[in-house]
């Protein structure tokens, strides 16, 4: 839909999985999701596995490989704290290259990043196939709670309204001979952050008498009503229940 | 027998909660298809006024009649969709991720669905011309697009009388004129709150002053200009170098 808040996440295309509906990405997405962390860590093949089959649902949306890796540098912070589990974690060790590392903590750290970069593989996929709007649309489909969504696409279009803002701000700020150098001019910052806060507050009580003027009455009226046909079901259904199997017999073997 | 007027406001007071009073007795009729221009310094009560008409604000004392019908807890259904207020900031107005939406949004809350919604949409920002915006967010938008899409945003509605918060508020000369070729173009009362007299003049041929919460004129909007005096004692001025009765 539309031309606009193409975020950074998405890359337009017109791929089967871009085209299939947002609701049943996202109910893919979480279930993929579920079936891995359910796979047991030991079970290294699974995940090798696992990843194939992201590379493929990659490969059939026409998403380069460099584009999701450069994405998954959003995992970092997580990846540090597992890189420690291995030397804080008490239990038998081993050495490796002359350093002793703790064997339960690099099953954990393993556990950890294998479960997390898949994870975040896959949400980077579906970002990159799914716009911003569509998958509002889509939560709204599988029955998040109205007031939820109206909140998300409220943040959807009003974010470049008080980015600006906030910039004009700043602007003003520094025409006047204010540069934010360290700890003393917080003061400052603080005060142009709640100035904003009231300005967005007001705002938004603006807004609300827009809405109420066209007739709000509690509830956003769902326009699209796209409902996913059976085969577009089974085509995004398609990646959690590969993964399943894989996962059974991890589990049972 | 005239028609019904569009809106009809009889001995309209208002009190804020705060006690401030800003509306002491409003009178006054806008005949159907009529182009009114509402006048008057900052704190006069024009945007109080511009509140009762849909039944936000709840009137102290004195009625408002839209199309006959008036404005209560029991019809605001309808008053709403028959009095489209513009408001003065577009960005306040248009709160849907996309023109589309937010043009369908009134029609959508009354309950349209599907390729009847889609045709009143096209029609609403063709009316405007803005048909070819419709998948755009707002933000990509000028700001003189912005304020044409808030006006499709009402007229959606097809509403009974279309209220204008300073219409021409921030637009560039071209945006302003094109949003007053639109005006023009539609057959549908209209009032238009604004600070800028030659729009008003050119727009609308009968003007209202509120001044103190009460109308203190109501005439040809050529002779309310022209007439020095009472600008003057309303704190109305015109552009410089403007004279009402050398404008065809």
């Amino acid at each position: 839909m539309g031309a606009g808040h193409a975020h950074r996440l998405y890359r337009r295309g017109d791929s089967p999985v871009h085209r299939l509906p947002p609701h049943t990405k996202l109910a893919a997405v979480l279930g993929f999701v579920l079936v891995v962390v359910t796979t047991p860590r030991e079970a290294v093949w699974a995940f090798a596995l696992y990843a194939a089959l992201l590379a493929g649902v990659a490969a059939r949306a026409r998403v380069p490989a460099g584009f999701v890796l450069r994405r998954l540098a959003i995992e970092i912070p997580f990846v540090a704290f597992a890189v420690l589990m291995p030397f804080v974690v008490p239990g038998e060790s081993t050495t490796v290259l002359g350093v002793s590392l703790s064997v339960p903590g690099l099953w954990g750290a393993w556990n950890v990043l294998a479960k997390g970069t898949l994870g975040v593989a896959a949400s980077v996929l579906l970002a990159a196939t799914t716009e911003l709007r569509d998958l509002v649309l889509g939560l709204q489909r599988l029955g998040l709670p109205s007031l939820l969504v109206q909140i998300a696409s409220f943040m959807i279009r009003y974010g470049d309204v008080i980015t600006d803002e906030m910039r004009r701000m700043s602007v003003a700020r520094r025409s006047r001979g204010f540069e934010a150098r360290g700890v003393r001019h917080w003061g400052v910052l603080a005060k142009s952050a709640g100035a904003l806060f009231i300005r967005s507050y007001e705002r938004g009580e603006r807004v609300h008498l827009a809405m109420v003027s066209r007739g709000y009455t509690g509830t956003m009226p769902l326009l699209d009503e796209r409902p996913a046909t059976r085969a577009q079901w089974a085509g995004a259904l398609a990646l959690p229940l590969a993964a399943l199997p894989l996962c059974l017999f991890a589990l049972l073997g | 027998m005239t028609s019904t007027p569009s809106l009809d406001v009889r001995g309209l007071a208002y009190a804020y909660p705060d006690g401030h009073q800003a509306l002491f007795g409003v009178d006054l009729t806008l005949g159907r298809g009529e182009r009114v221009a509402l006048l008057g310094p900052n704190g006069a009560g024009k945007t109080t006024l511009v509140l009762h008409l849909n039944g936000i604000l709840t009137a102290g004392a004195g009625t408002v009649t839209v199309a006959g019908l008036p404005v209560g807890r029991k019809h605001m259904a309808e008053i709403r969709r028959k009095v489209g207020i513009v408001f003065q900031d577009p960005d306040d107005q248009l709160f849907m991720p996309t023109v589309r939406e937010d043009v369908a949004f009134g029609p959508a809350a009354a309950g349209l669905r599907g390729a009847a919604l889609d045709a009143v949409v096209a029609r609403a920002l063709d009316r405007v011309g803005m048909g070819e915006y419709a998948d755009r967010p707002p933000h990509h938008l000028s700001f003189g697009q912005r304020r044409r899409v808030a006006v499709a945003t009402v007229l959606a509605g097809e509403p009974e009388i279309l209220v204008l918060d300073e219409p021409s508020s921030n637009l560039d000369p071209a945006s302003r004129r094109e949003l007053a070729d639109v005006l023009r173009s539609l057959d549908v009362t209209v009032l238009m709150v604004t600070h800028d007299l030659p729009y008003a003049l050119e727009l609308c041929p009968r003007s209202l002053i509120l001044s103190e919460g009460v109308i203190a004129a109501d005439g040809p909007t050529r002779e309310i200009l022209s007439d020095e005096e009472l600008m003057t004692r309303h704190r109305l001025e015109l552009p410089y170098g403007f004279v009402p009765g050398s404008v065809a």
